[in-house]
């Protein structure tokens, strides 16, 4: 008794934050404003401003996470090889821009990228032609794997840590060069953490619209943008919700993904 | 008006979630519950209440004037804000937090009244009701049109501001009129507002019609127009435009009125080698005015109308005023203003010289959806 007693904070902040709001996002996705239940929230997904709003915002958030991953492994490679334990120095060195706001790391790019910006400033003091570098989708992509970087790193690290020496040993012993071993050893053992990685950066990628308002001047529109008009500026929740629900979709996906590739959860963030 | 960042936008979205899933769990009164009333003798008789729920726009109201109405009349405030209009209605409708008193702006206090969610002020708890100019009265009359239910508290206009130097450099000659934010030589040097009706004001008094159009066939020429300005356009912004402008990051911004001594203060205290002029195009423009009103289900009707007079103080609008900057309605506040403030034509322009211009109406769900829908084209094109 005393037991289940302990669990009543947390299933009471489950309940309040998690199945509560979850709750009135399929209500109001799959109802009208008279509360009669549509399916046209969820289906205007297909209207062509939202099918582009929607694809634009997988294609830059894959290119995002393919970046992430190619930047992520072999620095995750090189930390693991230099014995670096979990609280060290590099580790932490990474760890600490998320301990700043997302928003004021996302507003000192734009002060960098500016026309007038920290980049162009250096570039004309050089009297090199200054570059157009804010609101373009490279903007927006230099944002998210900025942002989301350290979600790919960390669990990748972790996985790769666990990777026994002497596994790594036998298979040099037995003639295999650095790219078989990597190949047939390295990435065979860390999917795990690259498929937890991926979700981790893709997720949010997918669904941002800070870093597309505040990179992209507002002139690129991702689905995350479409969702948020829909509620600040349209006062549409509906619409607004049944588009979320879409969104949603894909996050299943790449839980089942996570439930597919990584059961023991071995690649977990922290 | 619109002043706040982003974090606002967060905070308050994720606060509307919250606060209708609190609704949802059968709550009715806010939480943060300080007096000591409970909320029968609340509903019943609002003498002993100590309480008032302000709902206002973010950065709109020097804060010391709250904590001197709260030492004057022993009541508590409990201040929220919002950023857009259409982010506080959804929130009143709902119920969840019954506010006592709120500052939208025009075409929203219409829907307001429409819908039925504003009660009648009782003018006899406002007696300084007559320091606000009759002609900011007359012109609530567009929206409140027997003047039963909004006090104007800070209005103004949408204009072009423009850096001089830059326009210089481009061999381009100041604006005069919205069309001139269609011209090529400004690619990349335009700011355009990031909302729907300001955006689409812009197009439609271009064109020549009016604002409040409701004409498909003259909202598509809009929306075109608007498209074919988007090369054009560096970026789509809401209060970044003062910051960018002051940055000279821009030739040429839409921004409002209100904005402009802060630009101007800002630009002699920075020593910049640029000027920021602000225009009224010539097609006219959009004539704003933010009020309070007392939502129906207000608990505390009697503290909100103690509220409401209080702002319209004379002394207490000045302080108000010299907090936001955005063009008081109060004629005893103007009063006490300096001469070379009074005649400030960017901050206070003749109402004369605004005969082209209108106040947003409230045109309807179903029209709103289409601007909306129209303005999503625009974005995603």
């Amino acid at each position: 008794m005393s037991k289940k007693m302990l669990a009543a904070p947390y299933l009471l902040w489950m309940a309040g934050f998690i199945i509560i709001p979850l709750a009135l996002i399929v209500y109001y996705g799959l109802t009208d404003k008279s509360g009669m239940f549509t399916l046209a929230n969820v289906l205007s997904i297909a209207r062509p401003e939202h099918a582009k709003a929607l694809g634009l915002a997988l294609g830059l958030s894959f290119v995002s996470t393919v970046i992430c991953l190619l930047l992520a492994y072999p620095l995750a490679m090189m930390l693991r090889s230099r014995g670096v334990g979990r609280g060290s120095f590099i580790v932490f060195i990474f760890i600490l821009p998320m301990w700043m706001n997302f928003l004021l790391r996302t507003l000192a790019w734009q002060t960098l990228l500016e026309k007038s910006g920290v980049i162009n400033g250096i570039l004309s003091a050089l009297h090199l032609p200054t570059q157009n570098l804010i609101n373009t989708p490279g903007a927006i992509v230099l944002g998210m794997v900025y942002n989301f970087l350290p979600f790919m790193v960390l669990p990748i690290y972790n996985v790769l840590c666990k990777i026994d020496d002497n596994t790594i040993d036998a298979a040099q012993d037995l003639g295999a060069n650095f790219f078989q071993t990597l190949l047939r050893i390295w990435l065979p053992l860390s999917v795990p953490g690259i498929i937890s990685g991926i979700t981790m950066v893709f997720v949010p990628a997918l669904t941002t619209f800070v870093i597309s308002s505040l990179l992209g001047g507002s002139k690129i529109l991702l689905i995350g943008n479409v969702i948020e008009q829909e509620f600040t500026h349209g006062s549409n929740w509906n619409q607004g919700s049944g588009l979320s629900l879409v969104l949603m979709i894909f996050i299943l996906l790449s839980m089942a993904l996570i439930a597919k590739y990584d059961q023991n959860g071995e690649g977990s963030t922290f | 008006m619109k002043k706040t960042t982003f974090t606002l936008i967060l905070a308050a979205g994720l606060s509307a979630l919250l606060l209708s899933a609190c609704g949802g769990s059968g709550s009715s009164a806010p939480s943060g519950n300080s007096g000591s009333t409970s909320q029968a003798d609340n509903s019943s008789t609002e003498n002993a209440s100590t309480e008032l729920y302000v709902y206002n726009w973010g950065e709109y109201i020097d804060e010391d004037v709250i904590t001197q109405f709260e030492e004057e009349t022993g009541i508590t405030v409990v201040y929220d804000m919002f950023e857009t209009n259409e982010e506080m209605y959804p929130i009143i409708e709902a119920g969840a937090v019954s506010y006592d008193v709120v500052c939208p702006s025009d075409y929203m206090i219409q829907k307001m009244i429409e819908n039925d969610l504003l009660a009648t002020i009782n003018f006899d708890n406002v007696p300084n009701i007559d320091q606000i100019d009759p002609a900011y009265m007359e012109m609530a009359t567009a929206f409140d049109p027997e003047n039963q239910y909004a006090v104007p508290y800070c209005w103004g206009t949408v204009g072009i501001l423009y850096n001089t130097k830059i326009l210089e450099e481009l061999g381009v000659e100041p604006p005069t009129t919205w069309a001139d934010l269609w011209d090529e030589r400004l690619s990349g040097e335009i700011l355009m507002q990031d909302s729907v009706r300001d955006a689409f004001m812009v197009a439609l008094k271009k064109d020549g019609y009016s604002m409040n159009s409701e004409n498909e066939e003259e909202l598509q020429i809009a929306k075109q127009d608007l498209i074919d300005q988007k090369p054009l356009v560096q970026a789509y912004v809401i209060d970044q435009v003062r910051d960018k402008m002051i940055g000279g990051e821009a030739a040429v911004g839409v921004i409002y009125s209100g904005e402009m001594l802060y630009i101007q203060e800002e630009v002699a205290e920075l020593g910049l080698d640029y000027e920021l002029e602000y225009v009224l195009p010539e097609e006219g423009t959009n004539l704003w005015l933010d009020c309070w009103v007392i939502p129906k289900n207000a608990a505390n009707k009697e503290n909100a109308e103690k509220w409401i007079d209080f702002l319209c103080r004379p002394e207490i609008a000045l302080a108000n005023f010299e907090y936001i900057t955005y063009p008081t309605p109060n004629a005893g506040a103007f009063a006490l203003l300096d001469e070379e403030l009074q005649n400030n034509k960017t901050v206070f322009p003749d109402i004369d010289s605004l005969q082209n211009s209108e106040v947003y109406s409230y045109l309807g769900d179903e029209v709103d959806a289409i601007y909306n829908d129209l303005w999503k084209e625009v974005k995603s094109n």
